[in-house]
């Protein structure tokens, strides 16, 4: 097989994800295109997102038509350099179907959702990848381990990637027993513990980046780095908006336009998105949990505790990624190390940055970690 | 954990995590531990359709088998409830509750009313509903519009097992007697459901596919049929939006009028007889509410106005099917094109 000839396939996003909709191309077959670049638009029934460029060439082949659904895995399109002849493309193309087969077996047979048993109480987690170093994904508030759908399959070419469930989120126990920001941390180091990791870098969203921040300067013998996306614990302001209306919204009617305000794009909301959290929201505990979080830590819409000071003291390395248009958390914190820290604002995102922009996410993850 | 589970199994999940967590829940009906004189044994019926076998093993004498007298046992559970304890009813079919309607009409939907706001009712009446089962004339009505026309009675009909469960939660730890009824050919249906507790709220429907071109309103058995019908319609370039209303009272007006003025077509689905029904209720309220909004009259979908046939044939054309349903579409989208 030509090395020179790059696949464009079907994603995964999530466990759930068996087949995807082809729903628009955004470059059409011929362009140069460069990594990250966004080539085709794909609906699930959970998100509609965007697939990135992983390598750069010219897009050779769409074979992905529009409004058509495909197998997770299935050949979409093709990038390779102008001078790779047509024939050994067709070629390709033409074996890449029995060879994708194949490989979809041993997919079913992947890792599941699992569970520990730690003193903050059961958490469920993903693992993906092996080796050191160690990477855990803490997600943000009312979120879960799957906003890390883009992000933790990338993210395991550096080590093991772990995502976990916090305290009265996702699937883990629902009763927060400290509901406060050290609590949280000390759920994060409760996970390490009952799972013999010694030390990882860990990648926080929003409220998962304070807990970093909090777990880094608390055990700094434990975090070997701290990536702060979209991150609370670095200004004072909150749109309370959004925090208040997530916490009060019983309906999808009321929940949708709350969602809406942490996407660049609303249309990334969908019905099924809406519902799984709704269907979250009701669980017994949730609502005790989310109020409990919401008052500790963004009351009357300032934040708690504000650790920008005490981290630029500290000596753990920071990397800080903010969506442009975030608009949860301003991303004028992004600068609030000052020199500290790398801080990188991307254009055309939201609060959920990692889903948004994956592909720069990650690339900026995998070289922090690797630094 | 999500995992799939049935109707039934979702029902009788929730009872026990609700006589789990609050003692006051007590659960009544005819044969629903052993039946007459076999009290409480393994192979007990545990109802008649088997929803509540394994109850009475974890939680004993919570679980009362009554005798063949709806009148005192409803009557018995209203009581109970009126004097503190959380009573759940099973009254096997709907169609019985015809001896009973005084405890019901007169006493729980009125306590909270006569007595100034000071007396609560919590009861639950659980009832099987629906033809389809081959039981006849008495034992296969939708006698939903009856309840729903009473106020201060809640009148609760999932159409799956998800729903099932979250709506049972919610119509035990509700303070108002509810009427909750199980379409009887549902039963078997799986879906995935929680393994933890969750309530959802009363008067929410739920829009099971979205659409731009009609709405379609329907609730328990029926919704299901709908779907099939916008599948059909789906393929000749008809996108319809179904809409599961859950409950029946309290109705969720806002979901079906917002949906009725994106699409300006409304067709209602209902199992139950036409005349004043869910279907007549939704179709005026939206003629009323949405009047300019609405491209063609609205359409409704019925059970015709007979009892249920005996005959298997005649019962199977009773319920109304996909393709009555697609063609009362068909009906307001032609009638939009000639205008």
């Amino acid at each position: 097989m030509n090395e020179r000839i790059k696949p464009i396939v079907m994603p995964k996003w999530g466990l759930s994800m068996s087949e995807g909709k082809v729903t628009g191309w955004l470059k059409p077959a011929g362009t140069r295109v460069g990594v990250g670049d966004e080539i085709v638009e794909v609906e699930t029934d959970k998100i509609a997102g965007v697939v990135e460029a992983n390598e750069a060439g010219t897009l050779r082949r769409v074979i992905g038509t529009p409004d058509t659904v495909y197998p997770v895995k299935a050949l979409i399109g093709v990038i390779a350099d102008d001078d790779v002849p047509d024939a050994d493309i067709d070629a390709y193309v033409a074996e890449y179907a029995t060879h994708a087969a194949g490989e979809g077996e041993e997919a079913e047979a992947g890792p599941r959702y699992e569970f520990v048993d730690t003193p903050a109480g059961r958490l469920r987690y993903a693992k993906r990848g092996s080796g050191e170093p160690n990477v855990i994904l803490i997600h943000g508030f009312g979120g879960d381990l799957d906003n890390w759908l883009f992000n933790i399959d990338a993210l395991a070419e550096a080590g093991t990637v772990y995502a976990l469930d916090l305290p009265g989120h996702g699937q883990s126990d629902k009763r927060v027993k400290q509901a406060n920001l050290v609590g949280l941390s000390e759920a994060v180091t409760g996970f390490m513990d009952a799972l013999g990791i010694a030390s990882a870098h860990l990648i926080g969203h929003s409220m998962g980046g304070a807990i970093a921040a909090r777990t880094a300067l608390d055990h700094p013998d434990r975090v070997n780095s701290v990536t702060l996306i979209g991150s609370a614990g670095l200004g004072e302001e909150i749109n309370s908006g959004y925090t208040d209306g997530f916490v009060a919204a019983t309906s999808r009617r009321d929940l949708k336009p709350v969602l809406e305000q942490l996407f660049h794009d609303p249309a990334t909301v969908t019905r099924q998105l809406v519902d799984d959290l709704l269907k979250y929201k009701r669980l017994d505990g949730v609502d005790d949990a989310l109020r409990a979080l919401a008052d500790a830590l963004f009351a009357g819409g300032r934040q708690a505790s504000v650790l920008a000071e005490a981290l630029k003291a500290a000596d753990t390395p920071v990397l800080v990624v903010w969506g442009e248009s975030d608009q949860v958390i301003p991303a004028a914190h992004a600068t609030a190390l000052g020199d500290r820290a790398r801080a990188e604002v991307i254009g055309g995102a939201g609060h959920m940055v990692q889903m948004e922009k994956a592909g720069r996410v990650n690339e900026l993850v995998l070289a922090h970690i690797r630094a | 954990m999500a995992r799939k589970i049935s109707y039934k199994q979702a029902i009788n999940e929730a009872l026990d995590l609700e006589m789990r967590r609050d003692p006051t829940v007590i659960v009544l009906g005819e044969d629903i531990v052993g039946g007459a004189g076999a009290p409480g044994e393994l192979d007990a019926w545990g109802g008649v359709l088997g929803v509540t076998k394994g109850l009475h093993a974890k939680h004993g004498n919570r679980l009362m088998d009554t005798p063949l007298s709806e009148s005192a046992y409803i009557g018995a559970a209203i009581g109970a409830a009126a004097c503190g304890m959380r009573p759940v009813a099973e009254l096997m079919f709907l169609d019985f509750m015809g001896v009973c309607f005084d405890q019901i009409l007169n006493q729980a939907a009125k306590f909270k009313y006569m007595f100034g706001g000071k007396a609560k009712t919590p009861v639950v009446i659980r009832a099987m509903v629906g033809a389809g089962f081959r039981a006849a004339a008495q034992h296969s009505q939708m006698l939903t519009p009856m309840f729903t026309h009473v106020p201060g009675l809640k009148v609760v009909c999932p159409s799956n097992a998800y729903d099932a469960k979250g709506l049972l939660i919610q119509s035990i730890r509700d303070d108002d007697p509810v009427i909750f009824c199980e379409h009887k050919a549902l039963y078997g249906s799986e879906a995935d459901v929680p393994e933890e507790s969750y309530a959802i709220p009363f008067g929410e429907a739920n829009v099971v596919r979205e659409g731009k071109d009609v709405t379609i309103v329907s609730y328990g058995l029926t919704v299901h049929r709908a779907l099939d019908a916008a599948e059909k319609l789906a393929k000749s370039g008809v996108q319809a939006e179904v809409i599961d209303l859950r409950t029946l009272s309290p109705i969720d007006w806002d979901t079906v009028i917002e949906s009725v003025e994106n699409t300006g077509r409304l067709v209602v689905v209902d199992e139950a007889n036409p005349r004043c029904s869910i279907a007549s209720d939704v179709a005026s309220y939206v003629a009323q509410n949405a009047f300019g909004a609405l491209k063609a009259a609205p359409q409704m979908v019925t059970a015709p106005h007979t009892p249920v046939p005996f005959s298997p044939v005649l019962e199977d054309l009773y319920i109304p099917s996909a393709d009555a349903i697609a063609a009362a579409v068909n009906k307001t989208t032609a009638r939009a094109l000639a205008a």
